[in-house]
């Protein structure tokens, strides 16, 4: 462990090399496409965010309390495409992964600089695309753009939006293709596979989905696109196509991105527990094929969202056991980071709040995910607010908390700032409450058999429907408040130092925040990651 | 192993050049995979409704013309031979040899473009073969022949687009390596861009049978 006070103020870093908007938009330096990014899927999602209060708001009465029903679905359709596409599966990889990978593995950059931040200028171009497509007329088809509503029925801007995912679609590809180079290749000497950080397996993982996947979705979003301007019969039984392979293909590629969305956050859990818990991770070789395993299960479970398409009985059975099959990887992983918590030294910082959050949270995301993987079971709850809040606790219960804790993890590397940890932590507490709050409502409404995607409903939900909108204004206000403190610290907090957390991985032996090739020299690794504990007093 | 050559460089990310050329390499064949699933997305739709709408099928992939279709096979392998000549004679820094390779190699992918798009294409576009434009099949079936050439334009369209990606590609390496930039030290473009040619003719080797020679024509 580095323990030498760094040289401070006039130390050239990535951040103060050059000044001005030039340097930052024809940047190369992989931490700054990290924040180029950080700041557009902050954006988007204040978007996708605004149009989920308006939504919440609007659910209070069950006649609705402000919208007609076809604003409502555009709403969704706006928070739905948007969260997903432009905040969940870019935001942990494209932020916290662009910024840690090349340090993680040890290396100046990622493989191929330039294509990185031509990835953040296709998402740009995709966003603002979508952008333009719900606040110019709309989109109405919810995020799965489901044919034939998609291709023949609607006459909003279907057209414009599946073209800026379709576009968005190629920057995930390329960031995936990016880290799979660097992690294959770059790696620093003495950096094996199985010293690697578990963040770098799960962004691994998440690469190799984004790789094979997305190129699925933007030939479907491109037969989409045909379909509605030429009106030939690829997925409209009118002209002789069958809508169910469009939804075959869909999913092909978006049950495979949820774990796009979690698995990178899985890798973020690991970081945190071993890290305050003073502890090496249990079963590290379990947690790092657990992600490649969740990677390829992922494939073959897509049948899971059309148990009621009309497909086939027997692929629906086979698709429900497959599906129970992807409980054994995320149980390996809950167990693991359970077991890596007993008797370790626990510290309580802000990261570790929404990291623990994050177990359990996703346990209950995931335990509901095998009710729904439950034929029968399926069958009373597919389109209920029940699904809703099932992907709700992975998503946001899983996905977010994790980005969270990762952003409040590295904030410190990142800007070389430390933010104020009461208020982290008391908006760690909100964002717990006012999640629980929102969404634990939703499985009682679903149970109950509230359907998903309606601008009304029966007067007897309305109870469950106002708590579940007033948690999402405590919501709203967790996620304020780290907007304001992490900001404030970038100018008024203490100097953060090279490791403030005492922390394991090679990010942390470097300067906060680094230089723009990120070590002095070359680091050589001689030991495996979490090397925390007796080892630590000899080397240290 | 910084002692290279002065004239091979690297850029700053890399240690050495060997290790930039195995991060190029390895890049564009996971690019190729996302190519394979991409054109997968296609095969599996037209595997689906050719089995779904076989007579149709058969009987629009028997308007194509199958000679023209095999005489454009034979010219797109002849180009993936002078291609990899182009990447043999880059490894021995054979400068001429390698620039009058890459300018075969762009003739014969200009010759395939010309044939599909002129010969085929406009043909079958005056013929009232392409959907939703001008499509007028007298005979049995017409919505699923329709739906054949919905995927024939589509395929080959999407083909026709990499191939002329591929010719703007060389094109800009003949140039390179006129100006003398390639050699046994550094053939890394050409190698990657010869993977990248190879494939669109893979992916031409397996469009050709299921859009010309299904139906047991000949």
């Amino acid at each position: 462990m580095a323990t030498a006070p760094v040289e401070i103020d006039t130390r050239v870093h990535y951040l103060n090399v050059s000044y001005g908007i030039k340097s930052w938009l024809l940047t190369t330096d992989h931490k700054r496409i990290a924040i180029l990014y950080m700041v557009a899927i902050t954006f988007f999602f204040l978007v996708g965010g605004v149009a989920a209060t308006l939504m919440r708001i609007h659910l209070i009465e069950p006649n609705g309390a402000i919208f007609e029903p076809g604003t409502y679905n555009k709403l969704f359709s706006t928070h739905g495409i948007v969260m997903v596409f432009f905040f969940l599966i870019p935001s942990i990889p494209a932020v916290l992964g662009n910024f840690l990978v090349p340090m993680m593995v040890g290396a100046r950059d990622v493989a191929f600089p330039k294509l990185n931040l031509l990835s953040w200028y296709i998402f740009m171009a995709g966003g603002l695309l979508v952008l333009y497509s719900v606040i110019w007329g709309g989109v109405d088809t919810g995020w799965t753009f489901y044919t034939p509503l998609s291709t023949t029925y609607l006459n909003s801007n279907v057209l414009s939006a599946a073209i800026g995912v379709f576009v968005a679609g190629f920057s995930s590809i390329l960031t995936g293709l990016n880290f799979v180079v660097t992690i294959h290749k770059m790696r620093a000497p003495g950096m094996t596979w199985f010293r690697m950080p578990l963040f770098l397996w799960s962004i691994y993982a998440t690469s190799v989905i984004q790789i094979l996947g997305t190129p699925i979705l933007a030939i479907t979003l491109a037969l989409v696109a045909v379909e509605r301007v030429f009106h030939v019969g690829i997925f409209d039984p009118a002209v002789g196509g069958d809508p169910i392979l469009f939804q075959h293909m869909f999913w092909f590629y978006s049950h495979p991105a949820v774990y796009i969305m979690i698995l990178p956050s899985m890798g973020v859990v690991s970081e945190l527990i071993a890290c305050f818990s003073k502890k090496r991770i249990f079963g590290y070789s379990f947690v790092a094929f657990s992600s490649i395993a969740i990677a390829v299960i992922s494939f073959l479970v897509w049948g899971h969202h059309m148990f009621l398409s009309g497909q086939s009985v027997y692929a629906g059975i086979i698709f429900s056991a497959l599906s129970f099959a992807v409980a054994i990887p995320s149980a390996i992983k809950v167990f693991n980071w359970t077991a890596t918590l007993y008797k370790g030294s626990i510290s309580y910082d802000a990261p570790m709040l929404y990291a623990l959050g994050f177990i359990g949270l996703f346990t209950m995301g995931g335990l509901t995910g095998l009710f729904l993987a439950t034929l029968a079971e399926d069958t009373h709850l597919h389109d209920t607010y029940f699904v809703i809040a099932h992907f709700h606790y992975i998503m946001v219960g899983g996905a977010v908390m994790g980005y969270l804790g990762g952003i409040h993890y590295w904030w410190p590397k990142i800007t070389g700032r430390l933010y104020n940890d009461a208020w982290a932590r008391l908006a760690a507490a909100i964002v717990f409450i006012g999640f629980n709050l929102t969404f634990f409502p939703q499985y009682m409404l679903g149970y109950l058999g509230m359907p998903r995607r309606y601008a009304i409903y029966s007067p007897e939900f309305q109870v469950l429907n106002v708590m579940s909108s007033a948690g999402a204004s405590i919501l709203a206000v967790g996620y304020a408040i780290p907007l304001v403190y992490l900001i404030w610290s970038m100018r008024y907090g203490p100097e953060a130092g090279p490791n403030p957390w005492g922390a394991k991985g090679l990010e942390w032996q470097t300067p906060s925040p680094p230089p723009t090739e990120n070590f002095e020299q070359i680091p050589i690794v001689t030991e495996e990651a979490y090397a925390y504990g007796a080892k630590e007093v000899q080397v240290g | 192993m910084a002692d290279h050559h002065s004239s091979v460089t690297w850029s700053h990310q890399f240690e050495d050049a060997g290790q930039q050329h195995e991060a190029a390499s390895l890049g564009m064949w996971v690019f190729l995979a996302t190519e394979v699933m991409f054109f997968g997305g296609l095969f599996c739709g037209y595997t689906i409704y050719r089995n779904q709408y076989v007579a149709g099928f058969v009987a629009g992939s028997h308007e194509l013309n199958a000679v023209i279709g095999a005489i454009n096979t034979a010219v797109l392998i002849c180009s993936s031979l002078s291609m990899a000549l182009a990447v043999r004679a880059a490894q021995l820094g054979k400068r001429i040899s390698l620039v009058s390779c890459l300018i075969v190699t762009i003739l014969l992918g200009l010759t395939f473009i010309f044939v599909k798009l002129y010969l085929e294409w406009w043909h079958d576009y005056q013929h009232g073969f392409a959907p939703a434009l001008n499509f007028t099949f007298a005979g049995p079936n017409t919505r699923s022949v329709e739906l054949f050439f919905c995927f024939y334009f589509l395929m080959t369209g999407v083909h026709a687009l990499h191939m002329i990606v591929g010719v703007g590609v060389l094109s800009v390496l003949t140039v390179k390596a006129w100006k003398g930039r390639y050699g046994p030290d550094h053939f890394n473009s050409v190698e990657i861009a010869g993977l990248y040619w190879h494939f669109i003719d893979i992916i031409w080797i397996f469009l050709f049978p299921l859009l010309y020679l299904i139906g047991g024509r000949y």
